[in-house]
């Protein structure tokens, strides 16, 4: 298994996005181990501001040269904002996930929802279990 | 899942933490650390690929020319003796059983180098087409192949020693030895570049790859192999080329001695050509944001026309091209089409090819 940077103030779902709540707004982005596996990004695409989410429902896609991969609402609620600079930049995802490869902003409809996000150590958990099923 | 086969090099892929899929039931590096590095290491530089799982058949004795020229569809018999052609094995329907490339070693010896998904096929097939007696056999198994290619690459063997290939032209090969095993060394190569292939035994693999990885050569995985080829507008077997494929539909009327005949598929093609082909291989590039990738319908003012064999973001070119079929009176250059990507119809035009 590869070497990963998950960092401990973020809550991850098990479809590799990570989250950070601050205030009631929640930013999402994938985490390093997804940007690994899938390699150089070259487009991602986002669904537009105001748009309602339900929680698994996909609500963009992020390309690879060589893969397409849905990105899976982590939690329910109203986008208020999506990185732009993605369009131009997609390879932001690759160089800073956690930062300039942030990819959308929401509001969140139940704070409820985040407890059954993972921390640290359950995502790092989720990685290695998906990884010996794959074996 | 059956188990995969591996190539000698496989040790040494997982040794560099290369990403490993499967292929054509071997068990191959895709990436080793960016498609788009190991891409750019091609074009720039020099890059390294195990292709061992690629098949040789090989043709020896008397009758062998007569054999292989019935057999595919470029010449045979003018092809001089340290000399390359590509070629295909077609059927009797004028399909496509393999794209090929023939060796001529001496005038009764001749190898195919086939692909690797196919090489079962090809092999049934050739010895079905064999006179009785003839000798044919497919070494695969026992033949390693790298294909070491890029802007810089006849420097990167000739620091092995190889220094005449700095002299060899394209499509010709000579024997040489290098890291002390016989080699076959061929200035060909998939990906739109200068480069070499060199075949050897399998037990010498490790020691060529380790020399020319020392040498400066990268290892590149599949990834970049098929962005390379798609810039090249090099087409795929069981993408672009199928057992269905007519060689003329799929553009690639050159490799094919129609005038001359005398070759299995011969009259089906000829056929089929009277007949008038219903779709035209073309090379297309977005202009509209997003990637055509294979499969995706190709349309024309709503209606559906075609579909997407191979598409990519263009590593050299920065943005998307792509292999599809549509009725030829839609392949001229510029012509308007759609890839119909999620759902949403995405312009595109009928581009020139080779790409770059």
């Amino acid at each position: 298994m590869g070497d990963y940077e998950i960092p401990e103030e973020l809550r991850y779902s098990r479809e590799d996005e990570w989250t950070k709540s601050e205030d009631g707004r929640v930013t999402i982005g994938v985490t390093d181990y997804a940007q690994q596996q899938l390699g150089d990004v070259v487009f991602v695409e986002l669904p537009e501001v105001g748009r309602s989410l339900e929680k698994g429902e996909p609500f963009g896609v992020i390309e690879s040269v060589k893969t397409v991969a849905d990105l899976y609402a982590p939690l329910s609620g109203e986008v208020l904002e999506i990185n732009e600079a993605l369009v131009e930049a997609p390879e932001s995802v690759n160089d800073d996930c956690y930062g300039e490869g942030w990819m959308v902003v929401i509001s969140i409809a139940d704070p409820a929802d985040q407890s059954e996000l993972l921390d640290r150590a359950g995502y790092l958990q989720h990685i290695k279990d998906r990884a010996d099923q794959d074996q | 899942m059956s188990q995969l086969q591996r190539t000698p090099l496989h040790a040494a892929h997982v040794a560099l933490g290369a990403r490993m899929v499967a292929f054509a039931g071997f068990d191959m590096p895709v990436q080793y650390s960016s498609i788009k590095e190991e891409h750019a290491a091609v074009r720039e530089g020099t890059g390294l690929f195990d292709v061992s799982h690629m098949g040789q058949i090989h043709f020896t004795g008397p009758g062998s020319v007569e054999t292989v020229e019935r057999l595919l569809t470029c010449k045979v018999a003018s092809l001089e003796p340290g000399r390359v052609r590509y070629g295909l094995l077609c059927n009797e329907e004028g399909g496509i059983v393999d794209d090929v490339t023939v060796y001529r070693a001496a005038d009764e010896q001749l190898m195919l180098c086939v692909n690797a998904a196919n090489v079962e096929k090809d092999y049934r097939w050739c010895v079905r087409h064999s006179p009785e007696g003839a000798e044919v056999r497919n070494r695969s198994a026992e033949t390693a192949l790298l294909a070491l290619q890029g802007a810089t690459s006849a420097a990167t063997l000739g620091a092995l020693g190889a220094t005449a290939v700095a002299e060899l032209k394209r499509f010709r090969f000579v024997e040489a030895e290098l890291v002390g095993s016989p080699a076959l060394i061929s200035r060909t190569g998939y990906t739109g570049s200068d480069g070499f292939e060199v075949y050897l035994p399998s037990g010498a693999a490790v020691a060529l790859w380790e020399a020319l990885c020392a040498a400066g050569a990268r290892p590149c995985g599949l990834g970049a192999r098929d962005t390379l080829r798609l810039e090249a507008a090099l087409p795929l077997y069981g993408q672009e080329l199928d057992d269905t494929t007519s060689p003329l539909e799929a553009g690639l009327d050159r490799f094919v001695k129609l005038d001359a005949g005398g070759f299995l598929g011969c009259e089906a093609i000829r056929a089929r050509r009277e007949a008038g082909h219903s779709r035209q291989l073309v090379g297309f590039q977005m202009v509209g944001r997003g990637i055509g990738r294979a499969g995706y319908p190709i349309s024309r003012d709503g209606r559906a026309v075609g579909v997407v064999t191979s598409g990519a973001p263009s590593p050299t070119l920065g943005n998307s091209i792509g292999l599809g079929y549509v009725p030829p009176a839609l392949a001229a250059l510029g012509e308007r089409l759609d890839i119909v990507i999620r759902g949403r119809a995405v312009e595109a035009r009928v581009a020139e090819t080779p790409f770059v």
